[in-house]
C-alpha cells in the first residue's frame, strides 16, 4: 500500500510577495515533470472542484506559451495564462503566471522536483511583484498580509487549544 | 492602499511589517517593551504605538509584573488569518491529491 498523502500539501509564505507549496508525491520526478507540463495529461487534474477545463494549451519552450481556461458553474468562466522562462527538465520549470482579468499582475512560478528513494518532493515557489497581489491571489478580496510562516502560529493554536 | 491609522481587525494590524516582527518576538514568550524595542528600528514610544493597535485587535495582552508591564500574544486571535491561508491551503491540497490520483492510476497501469 502506497503512503497515504491525502491533504498532506503545506502552504507557507516565506516573504510578503511569495508563496510556497510543497507536497511528496510517491512518483519520479520525471513522470510529474511530465504530467504538469503535458496538455494530455493536464486535463485530467488541474482545476478546482467542479471546474470544467475549457482550454489546456501548454508550450514547453523557453519562451513557449501556455494558457488554462476553465468554466465553473457559478463563477464562470476564467483563464490562467503565461510565458515558460527556464526548463530544466525534470528538475525545475519557471514560468511567469497571470490571472487573465487582472493581467498587470504577474506572478513567477517556479517548479522544482526533487526525487529521492521513489518519492519526490515539489516545491511550488510563488513570486508575486507586490504584496496586494499575493494577497488578492490568495485570499480573493481580503485585504491584509502576513509575513509569518504560519508554522510557528500554527503550533501555538494547536497548543492552545490542547489546553481548553 | 491607504490604511487607518487604528485598525478594526487582525487582518490590518499585522499588515503593518514592523507589527509582525513584534508578533514573532512575543511568539518566543512574555516580553517588555524594552525587550522588543531591541528587534526594531524604531523608538520606544512607536513600538508602544505598535502595541496599543495590537491590543486594540486583541493579538496582544498586557499585565504588570511589578514596575514592568508584560506583552504577550493572544494566538487564538491569529485564527481568522491562519483560517484565510487555509483555504488556499486546501484548495492546493484538493488540486494535488487529484495529481496524486491521477499518477498513481497511470503508474499502475505501466
Amino acid at each position: 500500500m502506497p503512503i497515504d498523502r491525502t491533504g498532506s500539501a503545506v502552504v507557507t509564505l516565506p516573504s510578503d510577495t511569495e508563496i510556497l507549496i510543497t507536497r511528496q508525491f510517491d512518483a519520479p520526478a520525471a513522470l510529474l515533470f511530465e504530467v504538469w507540463t503535458n496538455p494530455e495529461h493536464i486535463r485530467n487534474w488541474w482545476g478546482w472542484e467542479r471546474d470544467e477545463m475549457t482550454v489546456c494549451e501548454f508550450d514547453l519552450r523557453v519562451g513557449g506559451k501556455w494558457r488554462f481556461a476553465a468554466r465553473h458553474p457559478e463563477h464562470g468562466e476564467f483563464a490562467f495564462s503565461g510565458e515558460c522562462l527556464e526548463i530544466d527538465r525534470p528538475h525545475r520549470l519557471v514560468a511567469t503566471e497571470t490571472y487573465e482579468p487582472y493581467a498587470d499582475s504577474r506572478a513567477v512560478n517556479t517548479l522544482t522536483l526533487e526525487e529521492a528513494d521513489g518519492v519526490t518532493t515539489m516545491t511550488i515557489h510563488v513570486l508575486h511583484e507586490t504584496r496586494q497581489a499575493r494577497d488578492a491571489h490568495i485570499g480573493s478580496g481580503m485585504e491584509g498580509g502576513l509575513q509569518h510562516s504560519l508554522d510557528r502560529i500554527d503550533k501555538i493554536i494547536a497548543g492552545e487549544r490542547e489546553k481548553v | 492602499m491607504a490604511r487607518a491609522a487604528t485598525t478594526a481587525d487582525a487582518f490590518n494590524a499585522v499588515a503593518e511589517p514592523r507589527r509582525r516582527v513584534i508578533l514573532d518576538v512575543l511568539t518566543e514568550g512574555e516580553r517588555t517593551v524594552s525587550e522588543i524595542v531591541t528587534h526594531l528600528p524604531v523608538s520606544q514610544p512607536q513600538v508602544s504605538k505598535h502595541l496599543k493597535v495590537l491590543k486594540e485587535v486583541g493579538l496582544v495582552r498586557s499585565h504588570s509584573a511589578g514596575r514592568q508591564r508584560l506583552y504577550r500574544l493572544e494566538p487564538l486571535a491569529l485564527k481568522p488569518i491562519h483560517d484565510w491561508l487555509q483555504d488556499y491551503e486546501r484548495l492546493w491540497n484538493e488540486r494535488l491529491d487529484r495529481l496524486d490520483g491521477y499518477l498513481y492510476e497511470i503508474q499502475g497501469k505501466e
